[in-house]
Parts: structure tokens; sequence; C-alpha cells
């Protein structure tokens, strides 16, 4: 088609209906698959709401005859699940602290500093983003085993304390973009490299440490794999790996309350997930895949 | 560029010269020192015990023998090995491709400044960053064949459901579905990178007459490429690593037909306390996450298109 013809009223009139309709087909198609998105959770939620019973009527029922608030009460004291998400909280906090504070140190160094080795250290580092973590576990099990700290949070703790390469990059990445002129001058003004860090880029640098934050805190608040090696005694459990011990005790005879302590499990996330969701979001935007 | 400016960058760049040794070198390593160590203690020190691992029979309590290449002599007539390799493959190369379909379709339909993109963002996303053990009980329940969702539905329309994670047919597959579920995260990178087009490409490209298709196949696409190949590699590396589903849903059944390779390690390691030959096995994924890597990488010049400014 020419220009001219893009001009022409008729056609003109024949393109925004065309547009209309295609728009109001992309909002059914979305809207679809949203829906499929959101039924098994629907059918989670109705579900730790219902009576034992009707959990295995037919037809089913998606709103329960009465909703058993009292479901979620038994579900988290029929195991201490209140300590389980208590645990989880603990490690999942302190986590992000040490690896908040060691990935930005850590980032300082290789964005703002210049010393011997850093370019190929900081490729090491990024190589070891592909490197599958099992690969390191038999020895690091063994380590903690012979520091003595199994069935502590130690294992699941300490490590974080020490970097994290993917947070290093990002913050790497986010510091590049503040004007060193400020280092600079900071540094005429008599700053070490410390006060250069904690005067002149942290302040900067709020929405990325807390983008990081948000996503380590995510992760280790998910982690299952970690805690189920680590962590035995019933009192030291996470929220995740008790949900195991709780399926494989009461295996399908307790649905609504599995469901109910699932849905617990997922909601600290969810609440996180809407009060920084512009967090989650940036974090795609700092580590610079953003083409 | 102002001569000022031209004056400053020089400055800038010229600095380092001057200043790179004495103590600006001891505070760099002093700083980057958590990740060094943790690099030296948590990733490089253990990955080489773990090959050193390898030679020797450890079961926690009697000290290491030294047993020489037998567990990786095992490894060539291990037939679990294989078959968790194999599950695990098709695992990743079935669920790695059908994400990168559903994201960059559902990204694309995003991408055409609609109403509500921000409640539909969400909507996408939030399945993604949810507890993988808490979305496998919700995927239990969904599967259940006396009480799931699906099965109740099909009963609904007369149909007789499927024994989903008891059949060794439909076990696997079930777990792909399932996995499908989280393909807000990488949709969610494409969108980001969607949004950073400018629009002047597209709107240049109408003018020439290009309708959607040509415009997002000659313009959307190869600008989308790299994020792609990130997504890729990153999908494939996590997708062979999968454990938490098939520890929770299935444990590995119905006759190992979801025994993923990882899951198969963890029993080696902590249920059967081999812990040498699950080292020799850790090393194994090792090697086949870093050739297919390496694949991946060599193949990106083939179809990633890295515009000049990124490729410098």
């Amino acid at each position: 088609m020419s220009r001219g013809s893009a001009l022409t009223p008729r056609w003109r009139v024949g393109y925004t209906v065309q547009k209309r309709l295609a728009r109001a087909l992309t909002h059914m198609a979305l809207l679809a698959m949203v829906a499929v998105l959101f039924v098994p959770a629907a059918w989670m939620i109705s579900t730790s709401l219902k009576a034992p019973q009707e959990v295995y009527l037919f037809p089913p029922k998606w709103v329960p005859s009465s909703l058993r608030w009292e479901n979620y009460y038994h579900a988290l004291t029929i195991q201490p699940f209140h300590i389980y998400l208590l645990n989880s909280f603990l490690i999942a906090a302190t986590g992000t602290l040490g690896r908040v504070l060691s990935s930005s140190l850590v980032a300082f160094s290789f964005a703002r500093l210049r010393w011997k080795g850093r370019d190929i250290l900081f490729l090491v580092m990024l190589s070891t983003l592909m490197l599958p973590s099992q690969v390191t576990l038999i020895p690091q099990f063994i380590l903690f085993k012979e520091l003595g700290w199994l069935n502590t949070f130690r294992p699941l703790i300490v490590p974080m304390f020490f970097g994290g390469p993917f947070f290093i990059f990002m913050l790497r990445q986010f510091y590049m973009t503040i004007p060193s002129e400020l280092d600079d001058a900071a540094r005429i003004d008599g700053c070490s490299s410390f006060e250069v860090y904690w005067r002149i880029i942290v302040p900067q640098s709020g929405p990325a440490l807390a983008t990081v934050a948000v996503l380590v805190f995510q992760g280790r608040w998910n982690d299952f794999f970690d805690p189920l090696i680590y962590l035995h005694e019933r009192m030291k459990l996470t929220a995740s790996v008790g949900l195991l011990y709780f399926r494989n005790e009461f295996g399908g005879a307790h649905w609504p309350q599995l469901m109910a302590a699932s849905f617990v499990c997922m909601v600290p996330l969810i609440v996180l997930f809407f009060s920084a969701q512009r967090y989650f979001l940036q974090g795609i935007v700092f580590t610079g895949v953003k083409g | 560029m102002s001569t000022v400016r031209r004056l400053a960058w020089r400055v800038t760049r010229w600095r380092p010269a001057l200043r790179t040794s004495g103590r600006e070198n001891i505070e760099g390593w002093l700083f980057a020192s958590p990740w060094i160590l943790g690099f030296a203690f948590f990733t490089a020190g253990p990955m080489v015990a773990a090959m050193f691992l390898g030679f020797a029979e450890y079961d926690l309590i009697t000290p290491p023998k030294w047993i020489g290449s037998a567990n990786y002599a095992r490894l060539l007539r291990d037939p679990l090995l294989v078959s968790s390799l194999k599950v695990t493959s098709i695992y990743a190369f079935v669920r790695v491709p059908l994400v990168l379909l559903l994201s960059m379709v559902v990204a694309t339909l995003l991408n055409t400044k609609l109403r509500g993109l921000r409640v539909y963002r969400t909507m996408f996303y939030l399945p993604s960053i949810l507890p993988a053990a808490a979305v496998s009980m919700l995927w239990l329940l969904v599967f259940d064949h006396d009480y799931g969702f699906i099965n109740s539905f099909l009963r609904q329309l007369g149909l007789n459901g499927c024994n989903w994670l008891g059949d060794t047919r439909y076990a696997l597959p079930s777990l792909i579905v399932m996995s499908l579920w989280g393909f807000g995260g990488s949709m969610i990178i494409y969108l980001a990178g969607m949004q950073s087009i400018p629009t002047e490409y597209y709107e240049a490209a109408e003018v020439d007459g290009a309708g959607p298709i040509q415009r997002w196949w000659y313009i959307t696409w190869p600008l989308m490429t790299p994020i792609l190949f990130y997504n890729l590699v990153m999908g494939l590396i996590g997708s062979l690593q999968v454990f938490t589903e098939g520890r929770i849903i299935t444990n590995g059944g119905p006759e190992n037909a979801t025994l993923f390779f990882v899951l198969y390690l963890y029993r080696n390691a902590f249920e059967y306390f081999k812990l040498g030959y699950a080292a020799a096995l850790s090393w194994v994924l090792f090697l086949y996450v870093l050739i297919l890597t390496l694949l991946v990488f060599r193949s990106s010049s083939a179809w990633v298109y890295y515009t000049s400014e990124l490729k410098r």
C-alpha cells in the first residue's frame, strides 16, 4: 500500500475498526491466559477453606458451603508451622542483610577501584553464574559437617556474607552509572575509599540495593534444597521443608490444611511482591539484559 | 562533546595509569575479599574437592577410603544415571522452548500499548516468584487422581481422567505443564526489552508500509535475540538442575519416570550416603551443563543479532 492510500478517509475508518478488533482479541486472549493461570490458585484457596468431606464432593464446589477459617488455625498448629515460618523469616532476613552488604562492597571494588587482576576476577565471577551449584554441594556439606554446623542455620546464612555473583554484577552495573566525578571530588576532600563507598555510592544506590534485597529475600525464602539437607530437627525446619514433612505425615487426608499451609507459605512473598513490585521489575533493567 | 568534557574525559582516562599500584591495589582486593574468599572456600575449593572425592568412598561416618576410579567406572554402567539424564534432558529441552515461545507471545501481545498493561504484567509475573515447594503442593492438588482439579473437571464433562502423576507416560509431561505456570519470569524480561525499543523504528516501518507481522519480524525479533539468548542459557541451566517438583510431587516416581538428575544425586548423597559417587555425579552434571552452554554460545553467532554498539 502506498502512503497516499493510508490517508484516504475510507481506508482510515476500516483501519480503526480493524485496530479495535485486534485490541479486543488481544484482551480476550490475555484474559483467557490469566484465567488459566489463576484457576489452580483459586482452586487451592477454595480447597483451603473447605470441610474435609467437601474436598471429595462430586461435582466439585468452587465456593465451600461454609468457609472453614479454622483450617488455617489447624494447619499452623498440627505442626509447629508458626516456628517454621519464623525460621524461614530469620534465615531469609539475615541472609538478605549479609548478601546486600557483601555484594555491594564487592561491586564497589569492581566498579570503582583499580587493582591488579580485577578484570580477570570479574570474568571468573561472571562465569560462576553458569555453574550448577551441585558441583560444590558435597564438599560444602562435608565442610559444614566438620565445622559442626549441621542442623544449625549457619550453613544457610554464613555463605550469604560472601557476596553473590549475580547481585555483585547487578550492583556493579548500577554503580557504573553514577558519575565518577563525585568520587573524585570526595577524594580531593580527603575521603578514604570506604568513605566514598559509604557516603557517596550507598546513598545514591537506594533503589538498586532495595532491588537486590527483594530478590535475595525471595530466593532465600523459596529455597528448598539447602534447608532440606542441613536442617533435621523439627523446631528448626523452614516453611518450605515443613510443607514436605506435613505432606509426608498426613498425606492426602488433610488437603484443606495442606493447602492452607501452602498458601500461608506464599503470603509473605505475595505481600512483598505487591509492596515492592517496582524493585522486582527494576532487577531486569539493572542487569542490562534489556538490550 | 565540548572541550571541557573532552578534557575531563582524558583526565579521568589517564589517571588510572598513574594510580594503579599501591594503596588502591590493596584496597581493591580488600573490598573484593568477601567474594574472593567465598569463591575460594565455597566454589573453587569444593569444586576441586568434589573431583577428588569422586575417587573415594565416603559415608560421612567412616573416614573416606581411596577406591581409585571405581566411582567413575560405575558412572559408565549405571542405568539410573542414564535414565535420569534422559528424563532431565527431556524436561529441559521440552520445557525451555515452550516457556520461551509462550513468554515471547505474551510479551508481544502486552507490548501493544494495551490498556491495563500493568495489571496484566503483575498477574503473569506473580506466579513465577512464589516458593516452589508451595507451588508444588498446589499442583499436587490439581493433578491428583481422585480429587484433583483436572480430573474433577473432566468427570463433569463425562470423561475419565488419567492418573497424571502415577502413570509413567504422563508424570513427566505433567511436571512440564506445571513448570509453564512460572513463564512470567522470562516474559517480564522480554517485555522490558521490547519496551526499550525506540518507537521511531516502528513508525518508520509503518510509513514504509510494513504490517504488524513484518514489523515484528524485522524489528522486534532481531532486537530480542540477545534477550532470547539470555533466557535460553539461563532456562537450560536452571531446568537441568530441577529438583523441588520432582522431590515433592512425584519423588522420582512412578518407576523413575521423574527421577531428575539432581534428585538422583541427592539420593546418593543423603539417602544412600555414597558421597563419593554423588561427587562424581556432580561432575557429570557440571560437564553436561558446560558442554551445552558452550554449544549454545557457539550457535549464537548464527542467530543472535547484536547491534554494533553492543558487539563492541
